[in-house]
C-alpha cells in the first residue's frame, strides 16, 4: 500500500500538529523513520487513519470553538436562542452518517492491512529469508541461527535486504519482542513459537526492546540492532565460529537463571534448543512454528 | 522468643524502606488523630448511629465518594513517585521492583477504587433523587456493597505495608503473576481485595437497574427519564454481564495459586492466553462501565448551562444502549499481537471501530444543544467544556489504536499510555468532578467557591495536556510503557521531564479542589443553597427539593408529565399557566432502619479475605463464620422498617421550606 504524493504531503503537515510537542530531534521518533518493508507500510496505515479521522475532527473542533464563542450569555447578544430546539432528522442524519461512511473506509483499509502485514506471512523477496529464532529468558534476548549455526545475547546482527523470519518464544514470563524501526512487536510466550516476518532496507543500527512487562529487570530487555551487507554478515558470523564458544546445554540452563546479561555470543549451540524450549511446557498449540520440526525432535535431558 | 516474632514481623511487614516506614507512621497517625478526635468530641456513638450503619441513599453515596477522593491521593501520590523516576534518564530514585509495585497498584486503585465508587456515590446520591424516589430499590444490599467496597480496598490497600504489594500490572497477567515468579502475598492481596469489592460493585449493578426500572416517579416512561439515569442504566446492565467474568478470572487465578491447578499455567495443560482473554472481557466493558455516566453527567449539565433542552434526546439514549453492548465485542483489541491471526483481528478492530460511531454521534448531540443556547460557564459547565476537545482528540487516538496492523507498532508503548489516560481523566475523571460540582449543594446544602474551583480546572487542563502529550511521542519514540528507568542515549528525557512537571501540575490541581472544600466548608454558613436549585436552571426533579433533601426525598411522590419536568413546571409558572394540584394529603412515609449489619459483615469478609492471603486457617475459619452469623442474624430481624409519621414531615418540610 503505497501511498501518493498529496497525502505524504498532507501527512507531513499533519503530523507536527499532532506531535505539538516534539523537541526538533525528529530522527529519534523511531516509528515515524522506518527502515523496513513493514514498518514502513505500519506508518503508511498510521497516517491514513490519521487523515481520516481529521475529516471528522477538524471540523467537530472548529464548530466546538466557534458555538461556544457565539452561543455565550452576555449583554447585547443577537444570536438566536432557541431553548425547545431539540431534535432535526436531517442534522441527525448527518452526523450520525459522516463517520458511518469515514469508519467504513477506514475499516476497508484496515482489513486489507491486516491481511497484507500478517506477521506470519513471508515477505516477498529475491532472496532466501534467513531464519532467527528469538527466545525471551528472565531478563535478556537470546537469539539463535539455525541456518549459521551461532548464537547470541541480546545482540541481533541480520544481513541488510533480506527477509528475516523470526520464531518467538518464552522461556519466562510472557513478553513482546519489538524492534520498531524496521517493524511491530509480537508477542514471546511460553509453550509456543510465534512467526514474524521483517526486513530492513539498508544498512544501519537500530535497537529492539522487550515491551511486555516480565518483572524486575524488565527496563535492561534491550538490545542492538545492526543490519549489514551480506558479506561483512557472513564475516560476522564465521568470525564468531571461530573466536566464541559454544553454548552448552549447560549453558543454557545459566542463561535461564534471572539475571541481566551483556551482549554474548556463541559459536554453537545443542541442536534442537528452540524446540525444546517451546515443548517444555506441554505445548497446547502454535501459531505457525512447523510443528513437524518440533515434533520429530525429542530432546534428552 | 523474641527471635521469633522478630523473624515474624520483618516476614509480615515491609521494611528496609523510607517510603513505607513513612506509610507506617502516617497510617498511626491518622488512626491516633481520628480515634482522639472522635472520642473527646464524644462522637462515636453519632458516627455509629449516623454514618456507619446508615442505609440512607445519599449518605451511603458522600462515603463512596470521599473513599474515592482518599484513594485518588493515593494512585495520585503513586503516579507523582513514578513520574519523578521517569522525569530524567537512569534515575535512582525508585527501586525496580518498587516502581514495579507502585504502577501496579496506581493502575488497580485509579481504576477500581477510585473511578468506580467515585462513580457509585454519584449514583447512589443523584439516582433516587432524579427519578422522583424515596430510596434504592434494596437499601440494606446498598449499604452491604459500599462496606464490601470499602472493605475490599482497605484489604488491597494494606499490602503496601503488610506482606507486600502485587507487581504483576493492574490486570495482572500470567504466568507473570502466578506462584512461580511470584511467590509472595501481593497477588493474594491483589484477587481478594479486588474479589471482594467485586461482589459490592455487581449487587450494586443489580440495584440500580432494579431502582431504575422499578421506582420512577408515576407518569415518568422511560423516555422521559432523565440522561444521568439512562447514563447508569446502561452502565449497569454492562456491570451484571461483566463482572460476573471478572470474579470467575480472580477465582480460577485463585485456584491456581492456592491449590495447585494450572487453569492458566502451561505445565498442567492450562493456558495464559485463557486468561488474557477472559480478562479483557471484563476490562474493556469496564472502561465503558466507567465512562457512560460521564456522558450523562455531561448531558444533564450541557442542557443546564445552555438553559436550552438536551439535542437529541433519543439518539443519545440509542447511543449509550448500544455502546453499552458492543464493548462486549471488542476485547481482543488489547492483544492483536498476540498472534491469533488476520480473521479474528480484522473483527475485533472493525467492532472497535464500530464504537467510534455512536461516541461520535453524541459529542454532535451536546454541540448542537450549545447551539442556540445561551452559554454561562460555571465550574460544572467548564469541567463540560474542557471534555469535548479532549475527549475528542481521545477519540481519534482510540481509532488509531483500533487499526490493527498499526497497533503492532503502537502496543504496550507510551502511544497507549497516553490514549488511555487521555480519554479516562478527560472522559472520566473530568465527567465526575462535573457531576460532583454540580450536585455539590444538593448534596451538602451550600455552593463551592466557583474561583478557586476555576484554579484546579485550568491547572488540571494544562498540567493534563503537558503530562500526557508528550507521552504519544515517546510512544513512536520507542518508549514501552512499564519501564522504569531508561538510557541517555534514545533521547526521551526531555519529553519525559515536560510529563514528569505536566504530572505535577495535576498534583497542584488537586489541592486547589481540596482547598476549596475546606473553603467552602468553612463559609458555608455565607453559601446556603435556599433555593434548592442553586444553578437557576435545573431541570430536572433533584432540582425541586430543598437542599440538601430531606431523608425522605420527596415528601409527596412527583407526578411527571414531560422530559424535564422541573424546568417545564417552571416555564408553566412563569407563564401563569400552572394549576397547582389540589395540595396532596401527606401520608406517612415508610423507611428503612439503619442496620449495622453491612459493615460488620464485610469486616468479617476482610477477616476471611486476610486468611486466604497468609493462608491463615483459622483467620479464614473465623472470618466466614462471622459472614454466616451476620447472615443468620439478619434473617431473624424483623425490624427493619419504620414509618415516619405526618407531622414530623411537615416540621421538616416548614424547616427547609423551598422558597420558589
Ligand atoms: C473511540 C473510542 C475508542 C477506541 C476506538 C479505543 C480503542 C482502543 C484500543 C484499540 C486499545 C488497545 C490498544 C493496545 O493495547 O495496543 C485501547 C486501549 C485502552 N483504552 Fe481505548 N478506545 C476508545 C475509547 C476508550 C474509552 C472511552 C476508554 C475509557 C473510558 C478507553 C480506555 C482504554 C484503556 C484503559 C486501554 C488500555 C488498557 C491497558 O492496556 O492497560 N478507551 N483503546
Ligand atoms: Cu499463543
Ligand atoms: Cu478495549
Amino acid at each position: 500500500m503505497k501511498l501518493s504524493k498529496v497525502s505524504k504531503r498532507m501527512a507531513a503537515v499533519l503530523m507536527p500538529i499532532l506531535l505539538l510537542l516534539t523537541t526538533g530531534c525528529t530522527k529519534n521518533i523511531v516509528v515515524l523513520d522506518p527502515k523496513g518493508p513493514i514498518a514502513e507500510q505500519q506508518m503508511d496505515l498510521m497516517i491514513v487513519s490519521l487523515i481520516l479521522s481529521c475529516i471528522v475532527i477538524v471540523p467537530v473542533l472548529v464548530m466546538t470553538a466557534i458555538i461556544i464563542w457565539r452561543y455565550r450569555e452576555r449583554e447585547g447578544r443577537q444570536a438566536a436562542y432557541t431553548p425547545r430546539w431539540e431534535h432535526s432528522t436531517r442534522l441527525e442524519v448527518v452526523w450520525w452518517g459522516i463517520p458511518i461512511i469515514v469508519i467504513l473506509i477506514l475499516a476497508v483499509i484496515t482489513v486489507k492491512g491486516t491481511y497484507a502485514l500478517e506477521p506470519s506471512k513471508p515477505l516477498e523477496s529475491a532472496e532466501k529469508p534467513i531464519t532467527v529464532q528469538v527466545t525471551s529468558l528472565n531478563w535478556k534476548w537470546l537469539f539463535q541461527y539455525p541456518e549459521q549455526g551461532i548464537a547470541t545475547v541480546n545482540e541481533l546482527k541480520i544481513p541488510e535486504g533480506v527477509p528475516v523470519r523470526f520464531e518467538i518464544t518464552a522461556d519466562s514470563p510472557m513478553n513482546s519482542f519489538w524492534i520498531p524501526q524496521l517493524g511491530g512487536q509480537m508477542y514471546a510466550m511460553s509453550g509456543m513459537a510465534m512467526t514474524l516476518y521483517l526486513q530492513a532496507d539498508e544498512v544501519g543500527e537500530y535497537w529492539g526492546s522487550g515491551a511486555n512487562f516480565t518483572g524486575t529487570h524488565f527496563s535492561d530487555m534491550y538490545f542492538d540492532v545492526e543490519s549489514m551487507t551480506r558479506d561483512r554478515f557472513d564475516d560476522w558470523v564465521a568470525g564468531i565460529k571461530e573466536t566464541s564458544s559454544a553454548l552448552t546445554l549447560e549453558g543454557y540452563k545459566q542463561l535461564v537463571e534471572p539475571s541481566t546479561s551483556a551482549v554474548q555470543t556463541f559459536s554453537s549451540f545443542p541442536e534442537g534448543l528452540f524446540e525444546m524450549t517451546v515443548t517444555k511446557y506441554g505445548a497446547s498449540h502454535n501459531h505457525g512454528l512447523s510443528w513437524e520440526q518440533a515434533k520429530k525432535f525429542q530432546f534428552e535431558e | 522468643m523474641w527471635e521469633k516474632v522478630k523473624s515474624f514481623a520483618s516476614e509480615f511487614f515491609v521494611t528496609g524502606d523510607p517510603l513505607i516506614y513513612g506509610a507506617d507512621v502516617s497510617i498511626a497517625l491518622t488512626l491516633i488523630a481520628l480515634v482522639s478526635v472522635l472520642t473527646y468530641f464524644k462522637k462515636w456513638k453519632w458516627l455509629w448511629k449516623e454514618w456507619l450503619t446508615t442505609v440512607d441513599h445519599k449518605k451511603i453515596g458522600i462515603m463512596y465518594i470521599l473513599s474515592a477522593f482518599l484513594m485518588l491521593f493515593r494512585g495520585g501520590v503513586d503516579a507523582l513517585l513514578m513520574r519523578l523516576q521517569l522525569a530524567v534518564p537512569e534515575l535512582d530514585f525508585l527501586l525496580p521492583d518498587h516502581y514495579n509495585q507502585i504502577f501496579t497498584t496506581h493502575g488497580v486503585i485509579m481504576i477500581l477504587f477510585m473511578a468506580m465508587p467515585f462513580m457509585f456515590g454519584l449514583f447512589n446520591v443523584m439516582v433516587p433523587l432524579q427519578i422522583g424516589a424515596r430510596d434504592v430499590a434494596y437499601p440494606f444490599l446498598n449499604a452491604l456493597s459500599f462496606w464490601l467496597f470499602f472493605f475490599g480496598a482497605m484489604l488491597f490497600n494494606l499490602s503496601f505495608v503488610i506482606g507486600g504489594s502485587p507487581d504483576a500490572g493492574w490486570l495482572a497477567y500470567p504466568p507473570y503473576s502466578e506462584l512461580m515468579y511470584n511467590p509472595g502475598p501481593g497477588q493474594d492481596f491483589y484477587i481478594w481485595g479486588i474479589q471482594i469489592s467485586g461482589i459490592g460493585s455487581l449487587m450494586t449493578g443489580i440495584n440500580f437497574i432494579a431502582t431504575i426500572l422499578k421506582m420512577r416517579a408515576p407518569g415518568m416512561k422511560l423516555m422521559k427519564m432523565p440522561m444521568f439515569s439512562w447514563s447508569v442504566l446502561s452502565s449497569c446492565i454492562a456491570i451484571i454481564f461483566s463482572f460476573p467474568i471478572l470474579t470467575a478470572t480472580l477465582a480460577l487465578l485463585f485456584l491456581d495459586r492456592y491449590g495447585g491447578a494450572h487453569f492458566f499455567t502451561l505445565d498442567g495443560g492450562g493456558n495464559p492466553m485463557m486468561y488474557i482473554n477472559l480478562i479483557w472481557m471484563w476490562g474493556h466493558p469496564e472502561v465503558y462501565i466507567i465512562v457512560l455516566p460521564a456522558f450523562g453527567i455531561f448531558s444533564e449539565i450541557v442542557a443546564t448551562f445552555s438553559k436550552k433542552k438536551l439535542f437529541g434526546y433519543k439518539s443519545m439514549v440509542y447511543a449509550m444502549m448500544i455502546i453499552s453492548l458492543l464493548s462486549f465485542l471488542v476485547w481482543a483489541h488489547h492483544f492483536f499481537t498476540m498472534g491469533t491471526g488476520a480473521n479474528v483481528n480484522a473483527f475485533f478492530a472493525l467492532t472497535t471501530m464500530l464504537i467510534a460511531i455512536p461516541t461520535g454521534a453524541k459529542v454532535f448531540n451536546w454541540l448542537f444543544t450549545m447551539f442556540r443556547g445561551k452559554i454561562t460557564f460555571e465550574t460544572p459547565m467548564l469541567w463540560t467544556i474542557g471534555f469535548i476537545p479532549c475527549f475528542v482528540t481521545g477519540g481519534l487516538t482510540g481509532v488509531l489504536l483500533s487499526v490493527a496492523p498499526a497497533d503492532f507498532q503502537f502496543h504496550n508503548s507510551y502511544f497507549l499510555v497516553a490514549h488511555f489516560h487521555h480519554v479516562i481523566i478527560g472522559g472520566v475523571v473530568f465527567g465526575y468532578f462535573a457531576g460532583l460540582y454540580y450536585w455539590w449543594p444538593k448534596m451538602f446544602g451550600f455552593k463551592l467557591n466557583e474561583r478557586i474551583g476555576k484554579w484546579a480546572f485550568w491547572f488540571w487542563n494544562i498540567g493534563f495536556y503537558l503530562c500526557f502529550m508528550p507521552q504519544y511521542v515517546l510512544g513512536l519514540m520507542g518508549m514501552t510503557r512499564r519501564v522504569f528507568s531508561y538510557g541517555w542515549d534514545k533521547g526521551w528525557g526531555d519529553l519525559n521531564l515536560v510529563s514528569t512537571i505536566g504530572a505535577f501540575l495535576m498534583g497542584i490541581a488537586f489541592l486547589f479542589q481540596v482547598w476549596q472544600i475546606a473553603h467552602g466548608v468553612k463559609h458555608r454558613k455565607d453559601n446556603l443553597d435556599k433555593t434548592g436549585d442553586p444553578w437557576k436552571h435545573g431541570r430536572t426533579l433533584e432540582w425541586s427539593i430543598a437542599s440538601p433533601a430531606p431523608h425522605y426525598n420527596f415528601a409527596v411522590l412527583p407526578q411527571v408529565t414531560e422530559q424535564d419536568e422541573w424546568w417545564e413546571e417552571k416555564l408553566r409558572k412563569k407563564q401563569g399557566q400552572f394549576v397547582p394540584a389540589a395540595p396532596k394529603k401527606l401520608e406517612p412515609i415508610h423507611m428503612p432502619r439503619n442496620s449495622g449489619i453491612p459493615i460488620i459483615i464485610s469486616a468479617f469478609f476482610f477477616v476471611a479475605g486476610f486468611g486466604f492471603v497468609f493462608h491463615w486457617t483459622w483467620f479464614i475459619i473465623a472470618g466466614l463464620a462471622g459472614v454466616a452469623a451476620c447472615m443468620v442474624a439478619h434473617s431473624f430481624n424483623y425490624d427493619t422498617d419504620y414509618y415516619i409519621p405526618v407531622d414530623e414531615i411537615e416540621r421538616t418540610e416548614a424547616e427547609s421550606r423551598v422558597t420558589n
